[in-house]
Order: C-alpha cells, then sequence, then structure tokens
C-alpha cells in the first residue's frame, strides 16, 4: 500500500496554514479593538479545514461540468471571513469585544502549537522508518 | 506568510495608542491653563482611528489601524468670572480648556490595556513563529 508522502502531512499543512491566516485576522481585531465602526471578522475554521482538505491550493472549490466554466479569480477559497456577532451594542458602531478576541487568539495558538507537535511526531515516524530502526 | 503580517498590523495598533496616551496627557497637563480669549485657549485634543483598507483589495483582509489625524473638541469652554486675575479681559473673565479629566483617564486606563492586548498578540505571534522554525528537529 503505497502512502504518499504529501498525502500524510496534507491535513496538518492545511490546518497550519489556515490557523496563521486566523491568527492574522484575529490580530487584525485586537488592533482595531478602538477604531469607530470596525467589524470584527473571523471564518468557521472547521468548514474551511475541511474545504481546504479538499482543495490544497484553494483554487478549485466549484464544480466545472462544461468547457466554459471558470473558476473565480478572488484570491483564496479556502476560507471566507464572517462577521462576528457581538454580545454588546457599542456607541461608536465597533463590534470589536476584546475578551472575545483575547479567547479566540489563545485557543488557535494553542492549536497552532498543536498541529506543530502533531507534525513533528509524523516527521520522526517517517525518519525512523527510512532509518529502519 | 500570514504570521508575518501579524507583527505589522499589532505594531500599528502600538504606535495608534502611544499617540492616544500622548495626546491624553497632553490634555491633562493643559488642563487648568487659563487664557484671555476664546480664541487661544487650549482645548481638549484626541485622535481619529481608522482601519488602514485599501480601496482596491479584497474588503476582508486582516488590516491594521492608522490615525488619521488629531481633532480638536468643540465642547463649550469653561468661563469664569474673576475679574482681578491678571488675565481677565476687559469684562472680567477667564476661559478655561474643556478638558473632563474623567473622561481623560478613562482613556488613559482603556489606551494601556490596548497597548498590553497587542503586544501579547505579538508575543504570542513571535513564539509560534519560532517554534515553526524548529519543525523537524
Amino acid at each position: 500500500m503505497a502512502i504518499g508522502l504529501g498525502q500524510s502531512f496534507n491535513m496538518h499543512e492545511q490546518a497550519l496554514y489556515l490557523q496563521a491566516r486566523r491568527t492574522e485576522l484575529l490580530s487584525s481585531n485586537l488592533a482595531n479593538a478602538e477604531t469607530p465602526h470596525y467589524k470584527a471578522k473571523d471564518f468557521d475554521f472547521k468548514a474551511s479545514l475541511q474545504a481546504a482538505v479538499r482543495n490544497p491550493f484553494g483554487n478549485k472549490l466549484l464544480n466545472e461540468t462544461n468547457l466554459k466554466h471558470i473558476q473565480p479569480k478572488s484570491g483564496d477559497l479556502r476560507f471566507d471571513p464572517l462577521y462576528r456577532m457581538p454580545y454588546q451594542v457599542s456607541l461608536d458602531g465597533n463590534s470589536v469585544e476584546p475578551q472575545v478576541e483575547m479567547a479566540a487568539f489563545n485557543d488557535n495558538a494553542i492549536r497552532y502549537m498543536a498541529s506543530l507537535r502533531f507534525l513533528n511526531g509524523k516527521i520522526s515516524t517517517l525518519m525512523s522508518a527510512i532509518r529502519g530502526d | 506568510m500570514s504570521l508575518f503580517n501579524v507583527f505589522g498590523i499589532s505594531g500599528s495598533a502600538l504606535q495608534a495608542q502611544t499617540l492616544r496616551l500622548n495626546t491624553t496627557s497632553s490634555n491633562m497637563a493643559n488642563a487648568n491653563s487659563v487664557s484671555s480669549s476664546i480664541g487661544s485657549t487650549y482645548r481638549a485634543r484626541h485622535p481619529v482611528f481608522a482601519p488602514m483598507i485599501n480601496e482596491f483589495s479584497n474588503e476582508k483582509k486582516a488590516t491594521g489601524v492608522k490615525v488619521l489625524g488629531i481633532v480638536e473638541s468643540k465642547r463649550p469652554l469653561r468661563s469664569e468670572y474673576s475679574p482681578e486675575h491678571p488675565m481677565a479681559d476687559e469684562e472680567g473673565y477667564i476661559y478655561m480648556p474643556n478638558v473632563n479629566m474623567i473622561e481623560e483617564m478613562a482613556d488613559m486606563i482603556s489606551a494601556s490595556r490596548s497597548y498590553q492586548s497587542n503586544i501579547e498578540v505579538m508575543t504570542t505571534a513571535k513564539k509560534m513563529l519560532m517554534r515553526t522554525l524548529q519543525l523537524g528537529q
């Protein structure tokens, strides 16, 4: 049974990529926590990971059933930022709540470290298989 | 790469909060500066923040914050009738700045909390990147 190297790493690679994008988005929310009319954004990690595993380069998300169908050009289709619903209304139109964003940010950071750990484990397994011990 | 952008985004937030702290301290320092005329009295200053959005790019990207400028508050000045004051005008009024100390204190606390949380974001992103560099070792 042939297992390609790419296959065994694929899910963790996509998870790392999406977690890095999510870190960027959450840090943008925290940076703009006092900007009037700024709305907090985030994306659904689970759905994006499933989409990314099926479509590793983020470019083939639409079904092409006819020769004339074309793929959309607008950036990366692996994830789709949505707006977060705030718990409390604010006077200046800003929907960022620092406690929610910090909790999500820390959660994401831990999961990133966990993905790195899993990837390291896979790499050392492969290395010991290659070495034969 | 996304994690490197985090430094730029959080860096812009640190800069904006520092500017805000500077204007707050300027307001608090000048809260009692008396003047003889309405035109030359110190007015409270506040920065205006906006996200760093490029109009031609995709709207839902991660952006930092920029300071559009500093505006002076348009609230009415406090005027006191005290004819013995050396700086009173012909009618005996002196004009004091429209600085509200309680608001300035709240601004200062909010700016320092924002600064701290952005520092934490940068530290965590740096840790994530360092760990990534050690992958496979």
